[in-house]
């Protein structure tokens, strides 16, 4: 029997090494596995590479993450937004490094590198700071720069509900990067907010392919990021 | 001390209603934050836009009432949205294949500088010491999508936004289509920059003066 559920966050993010990249699905607070993280921030792995879209807000989730000092650098496209706190100030003192990726980069990192492609030509960036240091190559007159794939150890990824084979549906605009993130990673961690049965998912709207997810934990009530940031919560509390 | 001098030209209003008229009926278009998000408050009736945030939304609609907020539901600027009967949700590497792939039709983006060949700078002043964070602008800027800038036509300390060549690092070059300021609206072609609206009570070297650029008229 194929049964990738698993009892606890602890135990859905056990294997995490030290020196791992790590995936984080996410666009502000919309898609960010907390509780997940929370779980990673209890098993102490360090040194890690996170790719994830920000770097999250206050002193909980990513930011408390990175306030543990457990994430060498980060992967981003924005790394700051209203609430981050937490890397803005290690950034400036020089104690975490950053690779700034234009969005769609981003993303198109992550698709190829789960679709087995090693790199590949965007005009995004071209002319900019971003490209410097870059290939840059001519296809019919029009000038690209040439990106390399993102492979990850452990994506960590939220949805809305999973089966037991992995099929995944997400919530509204949660699902930003959790389906490229869960095609990227040698073994991808998800965080439901409800584990149905077998056949309870609409074949025709799956939208993660459960064969792309190693894990799932059901988190039937997932804290919400923003209240915990406007109550100043830290983790671990 | 607010002069008369500086009150003159369009409200931020007059603006997006600006871009909105050129936006035709059936585009799907992208609102980046801030000013440019007033655009979808002055389409005129009778035309359908539909409007794309790069989180994962197409047929976003405005914001909700309050005490009906989602938090996984929102937009780019990650302010509370909505979506219109018709919306679908989608992945990030679909919706940057939305704009990578040249499908949305218009982007309305803020601006730091813009030069006179159409490069645009909007994403980082260079400070040392700032935290860079770019975003999508790079990907919005690098295909076919007409770029369509909404500025004041100056800085507050009065200094020209519109540059023979831009100071600031780029977001892409020769991206930008049209300019809508407080002052103008400027075409950027091949040529050059070229007016194709004065506010009322403004004049062509009016705007020239407050433009680091050359300006052409329309002939």
């Amino acid at each position: 029997m194929i049964n990738k559920i698993v009892a606890s966050p602890a135990e859905a993010v056990a294997e995490i090494f030290d020196g791992a990249v790590v995936m984080i699905s996410g666009f502000g607070e919309a898609g960010s596995p907390i509780e997940l993280i929370h779980a990673l921030i209890d098993q102490g792995a360090k040194d890690l590479t996170v790719i994830s879209n920000n770097t999250g807000s206050g002193h909980v989730g990513l930011a408390a993450l990175i306030a543990h000092r457990r994430v060498r650098k980060m992967i981003c496209s924005f790394p700051r937004t209203a609430n981050s706190k937490v890397f803005p100030e290690l950034y400036k003192n020089g104690e975490i490094e950053l690779e700034l990726v234009p969005q769609g980069t981003l993303a198109e990192r992550i698709r190829s590198g789960g679709a087995g492609i090693p790199a590949f030509y965007t005009p995004t960036s071209v002319g900019t700071p971003l490209a410097e240091g870059k290939e840059i190559r001519e296809f019919d007159g029009q000038t690209y720069v040439m990106e390399r794939t993102i492979r990850a150890d452990f994506s960590l990824v939220k949805c809305k509900a999973a089966d037991r084979y992995g099929n995944l549906v997400y919530s509204k605009t949660a699902r930003n990067f959790g389906p490229i993130m869960c095609m990227g990673a040698e073994t991808t961690i998800v965080q439901a907010k409800k584990i149905v049965e077998l056949g309870e998912l609409d074949p025709e709207a799956v939208v993660t392919p459960g064969i792309f997810v190693s894990k799932v934990v059901e988190v039937s009530n997932p804290a919400e990021e923003s209240k915990l940031v406007a109550e100043d919560r830290r983790y671990p509390w | 001390m607010v002069t008369k001098a500086e009150k003159i030209g369009w409200s931020v209003d007059d603006m997006a209603r600006n871009a909105a008229m050129d936006i035709p009926n059936g585009s799907y278009v992208n609102l980046g934050i801030g000013m440019p998000e007033l655009v979808a408050s002055h389409v005129p009736e009778g035309r359908e836009v539909i409007y794309h945030t790069e989180n994962g939304l197409l047929g976003m609609g405005p914001a909700p009432a309050e005490g009906q907020e989602d938090p996984e539901l929102i937009n780019a600027g990650k302010k509370h949205v909505t979506a219109i009967p018709g919306a679908c949700y989608f992945h990030h590497a679909d919706s940057f294949t939305m704009i990578r792939g040249n499908h949305i039709d218009f982007c309305v983006l803020g601006a730091f500088q813009v030069s006179e060949k159409g490069d645009l700078a909007n994403w980082s002043t260079g400070a040392p010491g700032a935290i860079p964070a770019v975003g999508g602008a790079m990907d919005l800027v690098a295909g076919d999508i007409k770029i369509f800038v909404i500025s004041r036509h100056t800085t507050k300390e009065g200094e020209p936004k519109i540059v023979k060549e831009c100071t600031y690092p780029l977001t892409g070059r020769r991206v930008v289509d049209t300019i809508y300021t407080d002052l103008a609206t400027i075409d950027v072609k091949e040529e050059g920059l070229f007016v194709r609206e004065l506010a009322p009570g403004v004049t062509f070297d009016y705007v020239q003066e407050r433009t680091e650029a050359k300006l052409h008229q329309y002939t």
